[in-house]
């Protein structure tokens, strides 16, 4: 039995130690806004945080994170409903085409804020290396500056 | 949401207008669309039953309004309901949107298809729901209208609305749709077309609205196919042969069996040589209770497979076929004028080859689908872009009668024409027929790549002779390749090319001698539709061989193609996106994009700039595009300029997203992208080895441009993608001198300067 939390709450799971946290989270825990892209680790669709830090879910097997916390896009947002900031930026500059990526690019970008409040352009192109095939990054990119602008707003 | 039907009248003249119905809701909401029973019981008088919605209006003022097509990226979850927002008038604040499902009716008749055809392919879903749409609010408003002015008293012509209200200025009285939904609901649905707003009057149409999925998106809510589930659904993955048409010899399932999950184990039958595809390729499918339990009994599969007919096939062994070709004589599908005496009194000849590869479509969302087969019905969630397609597919595998299967849409994880087909739909209709249980299929991002229907390949050769003016008086464009109508049925041998070659392009009716040639290139690789199918082959072909030309022939690129495209005037186009072709509009948008970029500008060496512009199903797009090539053959794309005409813009916001995605899809595209085939067998496998463009490779400077015309949308999906690849050739080419005539272009500066 491993033991872990999603979002704050306790969960665990009993199955092969080596399945993928993504699969646990989608098959056996029924939070689906975690996406399946590539399985490698390559395209970051399955991007959650894992103590806080973003991580390829698709190549993390759920033994790796006993007892340890684990944030997925479902719990990024308050418990009243208000959103976080990226997830607000991402509406305002209209950033979502097919969104199937999205769940990942925000995680992703909140991972960054949070170690680099004020990314420039390079730092994006640098730090965000998840795949859209869409091809939305004009509008990633803006939301990143949005979301910042927000955060510092926010205090 | 059940609603009583009070009148069922035919309204209008044609087609889907035929089934609109009103009823009033249980919660006493007033609701106008088509009716979900029987179509020939509803007319033999069944007055009872349910109505499949276009437009609810609720007690609360809440408007829901139905979208019946497959969103995909594309944004019609978003512009479709504007159409009826517009006419019916209400705040698009009020609007909340709701997914249908495939409108299939078995009717006297044959088939019928209440919500008019379900689809997203060719660019078509504003062009086709333009009018339809807006009368479907219209009508609703005139029934509004009525139901206020029976309500007063007063003359219908007295009454107007405002958002979401009906006004009788005469009485100074105003009555909210809301308080009116109970009785317009039983009101009959008038018999007449009903007028529509002028384009000027539009308050929702042409105006910026954000994706109304939005917030379901980024709280992950939203629901795409591989999210869907069923009581007592299984999950199932296949093993597919990596030859292209081999068989299964035998395998070995017992260390598969052994997998904690694991439930069955059993082969899939493929298609055979030749025959047309219902699925792609043969192979062992694995049920279990897990997904990553059935991916692993996978991997524990010991399988022999048989090599088939295509085990030498290579990409070399493909060039060298189409060598072989083009040195004879094709099918000749255009030949305007006399190009042989034109061009023997050319006093110079300019030719060209140019390679197109195969190419994936990798959606982000591998393909996957839930479908529950019963004895007498079966029902399928699908990520699909024809569910009419997986309508047909499940009925071909289970032989149910199609009105009996039903057919759930999603949101869907990208499109890109790789779900037109729906094979990965029959597979799961096998697999849960077989089992006796619902089951979810899913593919692996591996499966995704080696098992595709890829972009055709072709090797285009092009000829030209120009006269002693710079002017070119014979044109020949010879293509050898591997079509997409490869395998599909109803499709005659000759006129396999109509999907390779869209005659009536770009520049034939220009140039007065004219010839296309089409070779056959024979293989094993399955081909479908690939966003803008081959006009993406065709604009890079057609925009670098003119740069070619001008360059031979000291011709400015720009004033070439101003000159061939001339003066306003519409030519005949017999293709898709016709019927007409305004090649003035082409060159509105590359004076356009050229403007931007400072095309004229002196540039320091290694810099240069580039520009193409072409027509795509019934839209035109321009691309201007600077880039810095180093002494060491590093390529910098520095800026671009994208343009689209698409008529008028139902939603720019809209636009400008499939304008960016269309030129960074482009641009992922010529930079890095192919298939190629060794020993019978596709060598790329994830995206590692199949490098779709990252944010660190989207230029700073990259802007959209909408250049409106008249007074009617195009679609526009696909045309912001074709002349994204010759303009960065034809810049490449500007500043290095290097021009690039195979796609992607790689490494292929790197050499050139190694």
């Amino acid at each position: 039995m491993i033991e872990f939390h999603v979002n704050d709450k306790p969960v665990s799971f009993d199955g092969a130690e080596d399945t993928p946290l993504l699969w646990v989270l989608r098959d056996h825990l029924a939070m689906k806004g975690t996406k399946f892209g590539c399985g490698i680790g390559s395209c970051g669709a399955c991007t959650v945080h894992l103590e806080g830090r973003a991580r390829n879910s698709c190549t993390t097997k759920v033994a790796s994170v006993a007892g340890k916390r684990v944030t997925t896009i479902e719990g990024l947002a308050s418990a009243d409903g208000t959103l976080h900031p990226v997830q607000q930026a991402w509406i305002d500059e209209d950033v979502p085409q097919c969104g199937y990526c999205q769940a990942g690019q925000i995680l992703s970008a909140v991972d960054l804020l949070s170690r680099n409040p004020v990314p420039d352009d390079g730092d994006i192109a640098r730090e965000m290396t998840n795949l859209c095939r869409c091809g939305t990054y004009v509008r990633i990119r803006k939301a990143i500056h949005r979301a910042s602008e927000l955060m510092s707003e926010a205090g | 949401m059940a609603a009583r039907i009070s009148s069922k009248k035919k309204v209008f003249d044609q087609g889907r207008r035929d089934f609109l119905v009103a009823g009033l809701t249980a919660t006493g909401g007033f609701l106008l669309g088509m009716p979900l029973l029987d179509v020939s019981a509803d007319e033999a008088g069944a007055t009872g039953g349910k109505i499949g919605f276009f437009v609810e209006i609720r007690p609360d003022n809440r408007v829901i309004i139905g979208m019946a097509q497959p969103e995909i990226g594309q944004g019609v979850k978003t512009s479709m309901p504007m159409l009826v927002a517009e006419e019916l008038d209400v705040e698009w604040s009020a609007v909340t949107v709701k997914q249908m499902p495939l409108g299939l009716l078995k009717t006297a008749d044959g088939y019928a298809w209440k919500y008019g055809g379900q689809g997203a392919g060719g660019s078509t879903a504003v062009t086709n729901n333009w009018a339809f749409l807006r009368e479907v609010g219209a009508t609703a408003r005139h029934m509004l209208i009525t139901a206020a002015s029976q309500h007063w008293g007063v003359p219908a012509q007295s009454c107007h609305t405002e958002p979401g209200v009906v006004v009788c200025a005469t009485l100074g009285a105003r009555l909210s749709y809301s308080d009116l939904a109970a009785r317009a609901a039983i009101l009959p649905v008038p018999e007449e077309k009903p007028g529509l707003k002028d384009v000027s009057d539009h308050r929702i149409i042409g105006k910026p609205q954000k994706v109304v999925d939005a917030r379901e998106i980024v709280t992950g809510q939203a629901r795409f196919g591989i999210d869907a589930e069923m009581q007592g659904m299984r999950f199932s993955a296949i093993e597919r042969c990596p030859f292209l048409d081999g068989k299964v010899e035998a395998f070995d399932d017992r260390e598969a069996r052994k997998v904690p999950g694991v439930l069955d184990v059993f082969p899939i039958d493929g298609p055979n040589p030749g025959e047309p595809y219902l699925i792609l390729a043969s192979g062992v499918a694995v049920v279990a209770e897990s997904t990553w339990a059935a991916l692993q009994g996978r991997k524990a599969l010991k399988v022999n497979w048989t090599k088939g007919p295509h085990a030498s096939e290579s990409t070399a062994a493909f060039w060298k076929q189409a060598e072989q070709l083009l040195a004879g004589t094709g099918q000749v599908v255009r030949d305007d004028g006399d190009f042989d005496k034109a061009l023997a009194q050319a006093s110079r000849v300019v030719q060209a080859r140019y390679e197109i590869p195969f190419v994936n479509h990798a959606p982000m969302e591998p393909q996957n689908c839930v479908v529950s087969v019963e004895a007498d019905k079966a029902h399928v969630i699908a990520p699909t872009q024809s569910p009419s397609g997986a309508n047909r597919a499940v009925a071909a595998v289970t032989q149910l009668p199609r009105e009996n299967i039903h057919v759930e849409m999603t949101r869907v994880g990208g499109g890109f024409g790789r779900r037109l087909t729906n094979d990965y739909v029959a597979e799961a209709a096998m697999i849960s027929q077989k089992i006796g249980a619902p089951v979810k299929l899913q593919w692996s991002r591996e499966d995704d790549v080696k098992h595709d229907f890829y972009r055709p390949s072709g090797m285009h050769e092009m000829k030209a002779g120009i006269d002693e003016d710079g002017k070119i008086i014979a044109w020949t464009q010879r293509l050898a390749s591997a079509g997409k109508y490869y395998r599909r049925a109803n499709v005659e041998p000759e006129n396999q090319y109509e999907a390779e070659l869209y005659v009536d392009d770009f520049p034939s009716q220009v140039i007065e001698n004219l010839r296309t040639e089409w070779f056959e290139i024979r293989s094993g690789v399955p081909r479908g539709s690939w966003r803008a199918p081959a006009h993406t082959a065709n604009a890079f072909v057609v925009q670098s061989f003119l740069d070619e030309i001008a360059h031979a022939t000291g011709q400015d690129p720009l004033d070439l193609r101003l000159g061939l495209y001339g003066a306003d005037r519409e030519l005949s186009y017999g293709q898709h996106g016709g019927p007409v072709f305004n090649p003035f509009r082409l060159s509105r948008l590359l004076q356009h994009v050229a403007k931007s970029i400072s095309y004229g500008a002196a540039r320091p060496k290694g810099k240069g700039v580039g520009i193409a512009s072409h027509f795509t199903f019934g839209g035109y797009g321009a691309h201007a595009v600077e880039v810095t090539v180093e002494s060491d053959g590093a390529l910098v794309i520095e800026r671009i300029v994208a343009a689209v005409d698409c008529g008028i813009a139902v939603n720019p916001l809209g636009v400008h997203a499939q304008l960016e995605g269309g030129t960074l899809d482009g641009l992922s595209t010529a930079l890095n992208l192919e298939i190629t085939i060794g020993e019978g067998q596709v060598e790329q496998s994830n995206f590692h080895n199949y490098r779709l463009l990252r944010m660190k490779d989207v230029p700073i400077q990259f802007e959209t441009h909408i250049l409106p015309w008249g007074d009617e949308p195009t679609g526009m999906g696909e045309m912001g993608l074709p002349s994204l690849a010759p303009a960065l050739a034809n810049a490449i080419f500007n500043a290095s001198g290097v021009r690039i005539r195979k796609l992607p272009i790689k490494d292929q500066l790197k050499q050139a300067f190694a």
